[in-house]
């Protein structure tokens, strides 16, 4: 019997917005723990949330991207359930009218053609504090409670992991593209739950679903969903049953594993948050935010020619892909070389890219490292061929090039007296070579160069070699 | 329409408010409840079918704060009255996932 | 001089005279805290050095004697409020200990107008009772009689109010706590309209019913402390943006020409027959002064208890979850964090927040939802709209603030029913949302207990609430009278 899998993604997107969802604290990454916090966030007795008015607009924005019908009448409901890393043990979500329902984000299917994957809704709420384990107790950090948290649920439309990756992949292009969120799933930025059934191809019912946490890159889904099709599938053939539970993956062992169970977990007692009025949106307002759409593929291209001064192939090649472009803008932004930058992205970077099968996500170089790279180029301080070698370092390491070159000792000679020196050795190693250049044949200066440019390492400045070999060369 | 009589499990209801009672306190506020509850049966002598929930008091919308950030609260201040805290976080029994 | 024998209007003259200083005043205040409070226990905390410091600086700034609207005024506040370094209990266990770290915007508001913040008053538990017996460090007594209670939940407030341990005091009410208080300790008890004043600060009980406001001696101090008191507030959502009117300035317009409504179904069998007696004279009071008596019906009344209770417990058993031994408050240790809060919170609260805990939780399970708590809000709209329609044909409307004078400690307290039932007059406005007060309106003779009349407004009409309270105590005297402490 054949079975197919039936996959929903729950993706909780952190916004990119200054302040938390109900308080004024920063929703800066990386600082110390409990350093951004304040009687609201950390749900002391007497604190009233005020909302953000920007992550709702961010909400909205996401919405109109993605084609969902925006809730004229939105509220707020409180979800009531206990837990350390909840200030109020009760988190002010939306239940029954969220801004955003339905809509859908079209992927790319892998042996070609596109799919439409529908979404169920989109709504606003606040993001749980962080906990840390220790051996005999848990320690929270309240720094993330209260962030603006808006979760994108799918409707069970995908069919197979590959189709769930294409599905983080392209909704996450949508929100860096938007600015709504930098979706970085290291930082937490982006999370996703999956519910993963399976059914004999051809039966309407879906099967017994199973809840699947933890999966903490993109790629990860595609392996856990993998993993957990094929659980199920082996178990459905030996006549077992599947149970409804909530398994968590664990990348490193490569499997899924039954969380222990939360007795009476899901009575979440949603009733209307008494604290928070209604979000009504209006005509005026959906206007005001359909003019933050970002920019369509065809007039970015445009602007990328006239921009950066580059050629209408590349714009084209760059602007394909939103990460790219928003790469490559970061890189050439006040950059004197656009056009090289450019040259380094398309061959260096996406060549690197494809040999290592990583995305630019997984790439440990950083725009603003490459735009330094072509500027460290230009400036003579190292050669062009050195500089792949540096690329590579980079690309290896995510060190920065200015580290790489000093590390390696790899800045350009052009110290003529060194250089004399290796021109010295050149000459006197091969005679020959000196004699056919005497003889009349010029090129033969090129392997001499070649011998210079060995003995220095590459270091050697090419074009002060150059000169001084013509130099003694015409002077002996 | 009386499916508010329901068999009142008070372990449940405790359990879900993550509240200890003894059992002593289990019997009485179960006896008590049921008064009570016998009592706001009268609530489905109305007939609201054709009525709005209130869900305030008054009809504000979009009460909104413009998305700046301020400064946190002093680090004194964060752990003023906490039970138990160590490397700046607050502290509690070890949360089994 | 018997400084604390004075209304804040009175004290106010005397420090911009420089006759008195406000030190004098908050030491007034002390010594007759001092003389009384042991039998009274109203005061929950007073630093006594705190206040005069404060009081000091009063003084040495110019404040007591400038037109700041509290300049110099020590005012007690119900230990609910947050005010920042100070203890805040809310008269429960699990918060023993507990140091505010922010000012509730009320408190805000206090300092700016130049107020002493004198102390912490006694309250029932997280505001849930109407007798102050709930309170998990004693009860309060009445002045008028040691062996009753005060009233509550603001019992402590009102108390200290009517035996002139405070020249005024803030207090809450989400279902007569103010006003009830006000009414058996024969003080002024005054209830905003919801989103009136600011909520910021103030320990939730139930979020939509929730109001902070003032007990004073007579009511152009009401009118002075509504004023600071209310404004719109940026960190309350539920705050409106109205502006604040000078609320003294309509007290001496009178009645004549005012309609006063009497809903028929507040003047009901089983009322005490002198609370019956003291209310009718005050109508006949109010008929004498020219205004006009119109009968009205709020016939959704009987059905308030019960919308009240759903709600109010609702709503509480969420915002009383954040109560759990993690961030702040008593902590009882467990085998894990789950068994640590069950045990904190089993040991932290009394046994009435338990048993509003247990029933919120239950109106909003699964499966109870729409019959209990949904269904409560759908009555609530037909309250409202009852109200709405009343104050249609009146301008006020008048009735007992409790069908009872204040019991004897411990008389009531194995039935929490019959307990609620005696927020019968008070709970409706505010699941309407209106304003209201209670000011006093005679005694009973034997033992002489005070008796309140309750005089409602609609929705922002605090100025025509404090006209026809103002003309009824200036026509009378008992607001004059003192308990004999």
């Amino acid at each position: 019997m054949q079975y197919e899998a039936v996959i929903g993604l729950e993706v909780h997107v952190q916004l990119k917005t200054r302040s938390k969802m109900f308080c004024g604290c920063t929703t800066e990454f990386g600082a110390p723990p409990n350093s951004q916090v304040c009687p609201v966030c950390l749900g002391y007795p007497g604190v009233l949330p005020v909302m953000n008015e920007e992550a709702v607009r961010k909400t909205i924005l996401t919405g109109l991207m993605v084609g969902s019908q925006i809730a004229r009448f939105s509220k707020w409901d409180r979800k009531n359930y206990f837990y350390p890393d909840m200030p109020k043990n009760y988190q002010i979500s939306q239940y029954d009218l969220p801004l955003c329902v339905s809509g859908a984000v079209e992927i790319k299917l892998e042996g070609g053609g596109t799919k439409k994957i529908g979404l169920t809704r989109a709504h606003l709420e606040e993001d749980v504090a962080k906990s840390f384990h220790f051996e005999t107790t848990s320690g929270v950090d309240f720094n993330r409670a209260g962030t603006p948290l808006m979760e994108v649920v799918s409707e069970p439309d995908l069919r197979s992991p590959e189709e769930a990756f294409a599905y983080l992949t392209a909704l996450k292009e949508i929100l860096i593209s938007g600015g709504i969120s930098d979706c970085d799933m290291e930082k937490g930025q982006m999370r996703c739950d999956s519910n993963v059934s399976v059914r004999p191809v051809g039966q309407k019912e879906f099967g017994e679903k199973v809840e699947i946490k933890n999966m903490n890159t993109i790629s990860g889904v595609r392996r856990a969903l993998a993993y957990e099709i094929q659980r199920q599938t082996a178990a459905l053939q030996k006549g077992e049953k599947i149970s409804q539970e909530t398994r968590r993956w664990d990348d490193a062992a490569g499997r899924t594993f039954v969380m222990r169970t939360k007795e009476y977990a899901h009575d979440y007692r949603y009733f209307p948050e008494p604290d928070l009025m209604p979000v009504v949106v209006s005509d005026a307002m959906l206007a005001e935010i359909r003019k933050l759409l970002p920019e369509l593929p065809e007039a970015k291209r445009q602007r990328f020619v006239k921009q950066y001064g580059l050629p209408e192939y590349d714009a084209g090649v760059l602007v394909a892909d939103v990460t790219l472009a928003a790469f490559y803008e970061r890189a050439a932004q006040g950059a004197r070389n656009a056009k090289a930058i450019a040259n380094w992205v398309m061959t260096e970077l996406l060549g690197k890219l494809a040999e290592a099968k990583k995305t630019l996500d997984d790439c440990l170089i950083k725009p603003e490292q490459l735009a330094k790279l072509v500027a460290l180029i230009d400036a003579g301080q190292i050669s062009g061929k050195i500089g792949k070698e540096v690329f590579a370092e980079m690309f290896n390491t995510g060190k920065s090039p200015d580290a790489i070159v000093t590390e390696k000792g790899l800045a350009q000679v052009s110290d003529s007296g060194a250089i004399e020196r290796f021109v010295d050795e050149a000459i006197a190693k091969n005679p020959k070579s000196v004699a056919d250049f005497k003889a009349g044949n010029e090129a033969a200066v090129n392997f001499l160069k070649g011998q210079v440019m060995k003995f220095s390492k590459g270091k050697a400045n090419p074009q002060l070699v150059g000169e001084i070999l013509l130099r003694k060369l015409k002077g002996s | 329409m009386s499916e508010g009589t329901g068999t009142f499990d008070i372990s449940y209801v405790a359990h879900l408010a993550r509240m200890h009672l003894t059992e002593a306190e289990k019997a009485t506020i179960s006896a008590q409840l049921k008064d009570i509850l016998a009592y706001v049966e009268k609530l489905n002598q109305l007939d609201v079918s054709n009525v709005e929930p209130t869900a305030h008091a008054m009809p504000l919308t979009n009460v909104f704060r413009k998305d700046e950030a301020r400064d946190s609260i002093d680090p004194a201040k964060v752990f003023a009255n906490a039970p138990e805290q160590a490397r700046d976080l607050f502290i509690v029994a070890k949360i089994v996932e | 001089m018997n400084l604390h024998t004075l209304t804040v209007h009175q004290l106010r003259d005397k420090l911009r005279a420089g006759d008195v200083s406000s030190r004098e005043a908050t030491q007034s205040l002390l010594d007759r805290i001092q003389a009384v409070d042991g039998r009274l226990k109203a005061y929950l905390w007073l630093n006594a050095e705190h206040a005069l410091a404060q009081a000091d600086a009063m003084d040495r700034g110019g404040i007591a004697r400038s037109e700041r609207l509290l300049g110099g005024v020590p005012i007690a506040i119900k230990d609910v409020i947050n005010v920042e370094g100070q203890p805040c209990t809310c008269g429960s266990k699990i918060l023993k200990g507990h140091t505010s770290v922010y000012d509730a915007t009320v408190v805000h508001h206090l300092r700016q107008a130049g107020a002493v913040l004198l102390g912490r008053t006694n309250m029932d538990e997280f505001a849930m009772g109407s007798s102050t017996e709930n309170s998990s460090w004693g009860v309060t007594h009445n002045p008028w009689d040691l062996e009753r209670i005060p009233g509550g939940s603001s019992g402590g407030s009102a108390a200290a109010v009517a035996a002139d341990e405070a020249f005024a005091a803030l207090g809450s009410d989400t279902g007569g706590s103010i006003r009830q208080p006000a009414s058996l300790c024969g003080c002024v008890g005054f209830k905003p309209t919801y989103g009136r004043v600011s909520r910021f600060g103030l320990v939730a009980f139930a979020s939509s019913l929730d109001q902070i406001g003032p007990f004073t001696k007579d009511v152009p101090d009401c009118a002075v402390m509504m004023r600071v008191l209310a404004g719109h507030d940026r960190n309350d959502s539920t705050s409106v943006p109205q502006p604040v009117p000078d609320y003294a300035a309509e007290l001496w317009k009178g009645v004549k020409g005012l309609r006063i409504g009497l809903p028929k179904e507040y003047f009901i069998d089983g009322m005490d027959r002198e609370v019956e007696a003291a209310v009718r004279a005050a109508i006949r009071k109010l008929q004498e002064l020219g205004a006009e008596i119109v009968e009205i019906s709020l016939p959704h009344t009987d059905y308030a208890v019960a919308v009240y209770y759903l709600i109010a417990t609702a709503e509480a058993s969420a915002n009383l979850a954040r109560f759990d031994g993690v961030r702040y408050g008593a902590r009882v240790t467990g085998d894990d964090v789950i068994d640590m809060y069950a045990r904190t919170r089993g040991a932290g609260f009394g046994p009435e927040v338990k048993r509003r805990i247990i029933l919120g939780t239950y109106a909003l399970s699964a499966g109870y939802y729409d019959a209990y708590y949904l269904r409560a809000q759908k009555v609530r709209t037909l309250i409202r709209q009852d109200f709405e329609r009343a104050f249609e044909k009146c301008d006020a409307i008048v009735t007992p603030t409790s069908p009872e004078i204040a019991f004897r400690i411990g008389e009531k307290t194995d039935d929490p029913l019959r307990m609620y039932l005696s927020d019968i007059f008070t709970i409706s406005a505010n699941l309407a949302g209106i304003c209201g007060v209670s000011i006093p309106c005679g005694f009973t003779t034997n033992p002489r207990l005070p008796i309140g009349l309750q005089v409602l407004g609609r929705s922002f009409g605090e100025e025509t609430v404090l006209r026809v309270a103002h003309a009824y105590e200036q026509a009378t005297e008992w607001h004059t009278q003192k308990p004999g402490l």
